[in-house]
């Protein structure tokens, strides 16, 4: 057929016997008829029309709007532990406060970062550019939250970092213009190793996740052991992420340590117990340590695999009344109980409404300072104080998990073993990086 | 087939007199849009589409035009990222343009350690070892003091270019950035449309058929993917630009996954294709993750996907054209 048609085409052929020489995929790049000409604008303006369209926003004023952007994971591994439940915790602070600032709506906006620092940068760039949003809420991935921190003091908008884990947020990487709300590894690694050696726990075996963060825990829980008295008998690192910890848990074992510390994260710590306790670590005698780890792991391992093991934590939801029937409401809207993020989130949404209520102004510098000057006082906190490097301190507690003989019901997987004060949990100010506290 | 030939040029000649050509109108509609969008769009969102259309296409350049399969591109991304924003955060002052082709060359030297190992094998053997490759960088990435690990390299300042134009602002480094996209794009068509390119679909068709011809395939497919890596490095040193931050996601498989989704919604081996597909991707999960679907981004695009997959294998571009050729032929009938 082809050939038929080359071999009729004359030298002066038109472009009729080329095309149809032309295999029927043709790329576009070849000449194509005056017929198609017409159909190529249309088609072009669709293409661009299609790229467009996603990118247009309504460009609107928040004058005598606050606006409050939520940005957290809402899809991927932090999903429980801030996730949905975060912004819901977020709404009821700002349905318990009225809905409005002294006549001004208040706003909420979400959207999820996908754990990405590019996804979660972008987004909070243009709520600050498009939207005009006053203040960021959420935050769970150190690295987005690291991002978004850099956009909030570079547009001069105040954040509210409350799932992140890395304490280096208001150590080196503090700005005036982000606080830091719920928990960070050092309280983590200090008020958990300091009280296990206090405790008689004075020899320690780590497992360790072999990247900055696990070292970062590993150098913390040394130095507080070393420091009280203990010592350190051995240390294995893993490679981030790790799925068999069987030779890991051996060489645990084989240690003779009285203490297993986990200085890992997410699915690793939950790797790494269902391992232990398969390998029946605390049946032998041994004691788990999680130094990150939160109710939401606890609950999805379940009592069985975790029992025994001891943590630190910013808040739980079984502590005193008031958070007990605040739990309650939360429970209610989302069938189940808060983690110490989402009621982080709570409260510290709420202390910035007061802050911006007392003020009457949604300026950064100037809530930021109200905030600072007014103490924590709520379901979550109790005196808790802004500092300047932007630490909000406050008590922690030492916490070990229940038995299943224990427990009373689904959520009740702690025992509260003692509270940390916020002075003793938290980096002093002393040793500080900080620039805004430093010299 | 001589005469094909033949006549092929004489068809061309016959219209050779710089005729308007419908495609040529095509890309001077998109250019004078893509002049036009940061004053109707937000300039950061379309600076992230030029980025990863930039990406996709260096990409596209290997499985569409060359036939090779790479699941590593994201090395190359990562590479190019990390290197510029270690540079310009560690030197301020340094050009951002000098950044960026410090980036550029430092994918252009992993991608030829790369490229020497891959090119070997073909098909899956040729995925995996770059899977591999590109997950070794990965654990060099996490581990490297310069990179800050998960915390990611942040800060990077975005600085002024030729010591004139001040980049921090959005619209100037738009254009920036729409200069270095056009100019990459530019490479790419003639790249495609040169002998170069001829010889690299020859081998896409049939290797060993290009191998008796006399030409030595593997130098051929060495330099494209060393052109693909460089390419792929150039976006992640401008996204770096853009973003200000260089972060882990960038080297992680999910990247080099998500730039196949990106080149086959959009239309593998088009050169449009991956300019559409990352447009649509990047619009679908900015619009998405602030709506109500929020919690359904992966699962929507996993649907696109199956979809595209299943329903139009050729990808938007793809499918309009073999449209535009069906109605052509209909009509010369």
């Amino acid at each position: 057929m082809h050939a038929t048609a080359s071999c009729n085409a004359t030298a002066t052929s038109n472009a009729t016997a080329t095309s149809n020489a032309t295999p029927v995929a043709s790329p576009l790049s070849r000449r194509i008829t005056a017929a198609t000409r017409r159909r190529l604008l249309p088609l072009s303006a669709l293409m661009m029309g299609s790229l467009l369209s996603a990118g247009i926003a309504q460009a609107d004023i928040s004058d005598g709007v606050i606006k409050i952007g939520y940005l957290a994971d809402m899809s991927g591994t932090y999903r429980d532990l801030a996730g949905p439940g975060g912004l819901d915790a977020l709404k009821m602070a700002v349905e318990d406060f009225g809905g409005s600032v002294n006549g001004m709506p208040i706003e909420v906006l979400s959207a999820d970062d996908r754990n990405s620092a590019d996804v979660g940068a972008n987004t909070v760039r243009g709520w600050i550019d498009q939207q005009n949003v006053d203040m960021v809420a959420g935050l769970v991935a150190s690295s987005v939250s690291i991002a978004v921190t850099r956009i909030l003091a570079e547009q001069d908008t105040l954040g509210i970092v409350s799932g992140s884990a890395a304490s280096s947020i208001t150590n080196e990487h503090c700005t005036p213009n982000h606080v830091h709300w719920v928990y960070d590894t050092y309280p983590l690694a200090h008020g958990t190793a300091k009280a296990i050696v206090d405790e008689g726990g004075d020899s320690w075996f780590l497992l360790t996740a072999d990247y900055a963060f696990g070292h970062a825990l590993e150098g913390d829980v040394e130095k507080v052991v070393n420091e009280n008295g203990g010592t350190i008998v051995g240390k294995v690192r893993h490679p981030f992420p790790t799925s068999d910890f069987s030779s890991y848990i051996l060489q645990a074992q084989g240690s003779g340590a009285k203490i297993v510390g986990l200085a890992n994260a997410g699915s690793d710590t939950v790797n790494a117990l269902t391992t232990a306790s398969q390998f029946g670590v605390v049946q032998a005698g041994q004691s788990l340590a999680g130094l990150l780890i939160f109710l939401n792991d606890v609950h999805a391992l379940g009592l069985e695999v975790a029992q025994g093991l001891q943590l630190t934590t910013g808040w739980y939801w079984d502590l005193n009344d008031e958070t007990r029937a605040w739990s309650q409401r939360y429970h209610e809207r989302n069938e189940r109980k808060p983690t110490m993020v989402q009621a982080g989130i709570y409260s510290s949404t709420l202390h910035y409404l007061n802050a911006v209520a007392a003020t009457g102004s949604d300026d950064t510098a100037t809530v930021r300072a109200k905030m600072g000057e007014t103490p924590v006082n709520d379901m979550f906190a109790n005196n808790g104080t802004i500092r300047a490097d932007g630490r909000m301190v406050h008590d922690m507690y030492l916490v070990k998990v229940k038995a299943p003989s224990d427990s009373q019901g689904e959520w009740d997987v702690y025992d509260v073993i003692r509270t940390i004060p916020g002075a003793e949990a938290y980096r002093p100010l002393a040793d500080s990086q900080c620039e805004l506290v430093k010299g | 087939m001589a005469v094909l030939q033949q006549d092929h040029q004489a068809a061309r000649a016959g219209s050779a007199p710089r005729r308007i050509t419908p495609l040529g109108v095509l890309y001077l509609v998109l250019f004078l849009l893509g002049l036009l969008a940061p004053w109707v769009a937000y300039p950061v969102f379309l600076m992230k589409i030029l980025c990863f259309a930039l990406f996709a296409s260096a990409f596209n350049l290997l499985l569409g035009f060359v036939g090779l399969l790479s699941f590593g591109h994201a090395a190359f991304l990562a590479t190019g990222a990390y290197i510029t924003g270690f540079l310009l955060a560690e030197y301020p002052g340094l050009s951002p343009a000098l950044g960026i082709v410090a980036g550029t060359l430092g994918a252009v030297v992993l991608g030829t350690l790369f490229g020497a190992l891959a090119i070997r094998r073909q098909g899956i053997y040729f995925a995996m070892i770059t899977l591999a490759l590109a997950q070794m960088m990965f654990f060099f990435f996490i581990q490297a003091p310069f990179t800050h690990g998960e915390d990611g390299l942040h800060g990077v300042p975005r600085g002024e270019l030729f010591g004139v134009f001040d980049l921090a602002n959005n619209h100037t480094l738009y254009y920036f950035v729409f200069a270095i996209f056009v100019a990459a794009f530019a490479l790419i068509r003639r790249v495609v449309h040169s002998p170069f390119g001829q010889v690299l679909k020859a081998i896409r068709e049939n290797e060993p058929r290009a191998i008796s011809l006399g030409y030595h395939t593997d130098a051929y497919k060495l330099v494209a993917f060393v052109l693909s890596a460089g390419l792929a490095g150039l976006a992640g040193a401008t996204k770096t630009l853009v973003f200000q931050l260089a972060s882990l996601g960038d080297a992680s498989w999910h990247m080099s996954g998500e730039v196949i989704l990106m080149t086959l919604l959009g239309g593998v081996g088009t050169l449009l294709g991956p300019l559409v597909g990352s447009g649509l991707v990047i619009g679908l999960q900015h619009q998405l993750a602030q709506s109500a679907l929020g919690d359904w981004v992966s699962v929507i695009l996993g649907a696109i996907f199956v979809v595209c997959v299943l329903s139009f294998r050729s990808g938007i571009i793809g499918e309009c054209q073999r449209w535009i050729a069906r109605r052509q032929q209909r009509e010369d009938k």
